[in-house]
């Protein structure tokens, strides 16, 4: 038995040394570094509460622009790219198998291509002259006179980045829904309907989602995750780190503007360690909702 | 009279599955057409990219804009052919090191009775909802202090630890009868044995999925190039197709836009179209509790 357990950590160990170096250890040295001022250059000196007083206090752009965008960005994507994800998972669980598939490929498709490599179709699609698609499109049905400068707007910036998120939303989250609604127990819907299950609506409510609830948990992790990820797109879209007047400045993009641009490493760290805290927040909601226990 | 639901994967086409096509379909067309934009877009001859008003559908396809993407590539000094050879080994080592280890790992999560086994499954979960890109910083630091800065190996390191695809392989594990191992036990075969002889041929499902998400992980990634390499010969695929997009406001460099959105997305799309019904069977057991 012993020799059992060595093996066991053995088997563990190629995994859990890289997740250590890094995972948990970026994650502890972000905490670390949010105390301290570091420059890169010289050894951080340790500096308290400095960094998180600064950040509430003295950052205007975090209070006013980046904060108001990021949270903003979140409520919309996160809950609403995985309501979009489960509305399909479950509509398409009541086709059959062949447009099933084909469908939900679709849908998934554009998840793929979460790299950047899109963001500069974006731009053409977006480009702000009257050869520009959208513009084209918008003067000849009327809807405007003359071309919009889409992506240097700051009316429309972050509405563009929230729709392109939307849109790439449905991942591994939509997948993972979607075989749990085809995985329910089909004898518990036979068992509603003699229970006096009136309608599709009320199958959903009462034994749908109650049975896969560990799948909308995963759901709900996949869509938080996404939903931070593609945080960086505001600059991939403007072209410029900060976007134009702070316009589509998330989190993400202030963390690389302190961190890479003016090497405030420890504020970076602070920013860092508060966007972990939000994320953290809205996985704890989720699991309060869909949690079995 | 009870309702009677015409059912969760129907085997057979019935009206009541119309209203669903009704909003499905057009709901799936708009969400294709950025991908068919970049199809046509990417064989257009210059003149039909200058047209005005633009139009969306290739008339006269041409490869013109894949020779200029190459010679780009090549007057910039460095041939597209070593950003390809930087992915393809980046990426063929990623995924392999990290389906290895995952699996190493997810076959004594699951089977094994060990102090802190628990534990460490509770603070991987915990982990599928990091954000590489909310520690930058320290994830450079990590990078820089290890020393391994501007080589494969910064490519590689801080991506093959990837927690859902443990996550994923030890849940598809879990669903082995334990008699199985016990068995093999029985019959003297090695803890090794037992892995590579019983537990990787039946979660060949799980290994294409979790393969297929690393694939799409490092094939996209642009954090290692940006952040954890400096010279430009050590960059990946990825990374030179985003630095055309400074190019865009030329209109040459829109048809080489759309080839290198092309040639980042057809890998993915294939792989998953091979690989789409195992990855279904895998996320039917990927329930989060």
């Amino acid at each position: 038995m012993k020799k059992d357990n060595r093996t066991s950590y053995l088997f563990l160990l190629p995994y859990l040394s890289m997740f250590m170096l890094f995972i948990i250890v970026p994650v502890v040295m972000a905490i670390v570094l949010s105390f301290t001022n570091f420059n890169t250059i010289e050894m951080p000196d340790f500096v308290g509460f400095l960094n998180y007083i600064n950040l509430l206090t003295q950052d205007e752009i975090f209070m006013q622009y980046v904060l108001p965008n990021t949270v903003l960005f979140a409520l919309i994507v996160g809950p609403g790219g995985y309501v979009l994800s489960f509305v399909l998972a479950w509509s398409l669980a009541q086709l059959t198998a062949i447009p099933r598939t084909i469908l939900a490929l679709i849908f998934y498709s554009p998840s793929m291509t979460q790299g950047v490599a899109m963001a500069v179709v974006w731009k053409v699609i977006f480009s702000g002259n009257q050869s520009g698609y959208v513009n084209s499109l918008l003067m000849q049905i009327g809807f405007i006179n003359e071309p919009l400068i889409w992506l240097q707007d700051t009316r429309f910036i972050l509405l563009i980045m929230i729709v392109v998120a939307l849109w790439s939303s449905m991942g591994v989250g939509f997948l993972a829904m979607l075989a749990g609604v085809l995985n329910v127990d089909e004898t518990l819907y036979e068992a509603a309907a003699i229970d006096g299950i009136k309608n599709r609506f009320q199958e959903l409510i009462y034994i749908t989602i109650p049975s896969m609830k560990p799948q909308m948990l995963f759901g709900a992790v996949m869509a938080i995750v996404g939903t931070f990820s593609t945080g960086a797109i505001g600059v991939e879209l403007t072209g410029s780190n900060p976007t134009p007047s702070y316009a589509g400045q998330l989190m993400v993009n202030h963390i690389e503007d302190y961190g890479f641009i003016r090497f405030e490493m420890g504020y970076a760290a602070a920013l860092s360690v508060v966007l972990l805290l939000i994320i953290y927040l809205f996985s704890y909601v989720s699991k309060k909702l869909f949690s079995e226990s | 009279m009870a309702f009677k639901s015409s059912g969760v994967n129907p085997k057979r086409f019935h009206r009541s599955q119309l209203k669903f096509y009704v909003f499905l379909i057009p709901f799936a067309i708009f969400m294709l057409l950025p991908i068919v934009f970049i199809f046509n877009h990417a064989f257009k001859p210059l003149d039909e990219l200058y047209a005005f008003p633009p139009r969306f559908f290739v008339i006269k396809p041409t490869v013109e804009n894949f020779e200029n993407l190459f010679d780009l590539a090549n007057t910039s000094g460095i041939p597209l052919s070593r950003y390809i050879f930087n992915s393809l080994l980046v990426t063929g080592a990623v995924v392999f090191l990290s389906v290895f280890i995952s699996t190493l790992a997810g076959y004594v999560l699951s089977k094994k009775q060990f102090r802190g086994k628990n534990a460490i499954f509770e603070i991987n979960n915990a982990a599928l909802m990091f954000v590489p890109i909310a520690v930058m910083i320290p994830r450079y630091l990590t990078v820089s202090i290890l020393g391994i800065e501007d080589t494969y190996f910064a490519h590689i390191f801080p991506l093959i630890a990837m927690p859902v695809g443990l996550f994923l392989i030890k849940q598809f594990i879990d669903q082995i009868p334990d008699t199985l191992i016990e068995a093999a036990v029985i019959d003297g075969a090695s803890n090794f044995k037992i892995y590579w002889k019983i537990i990787l041929p039946l979660i060949r499902p799980a290994v294409a999925t979790a393969a297929i998400l690393a694939f799409q992980l490092v094939w996209n990634d642009l954090e290692t190039s940006t952040l954890f390499t400096t010279s430009e010969n050590m960059r990946t695929l990825a990374f030179y197709m985003s630095t055309l997009a400074i190019e865009t406001n030329v209109v040459v460099g829109q048809g080489m836009a759309a080839v290198a959105a092309l040639i980042m997305f057809v890998p993915n799309l294939l792989l998953f179209i091979i690989l789409q019904s195992k990855v279904m069977n895998t996320m039917s057991h990927s329930g989060l509790k």
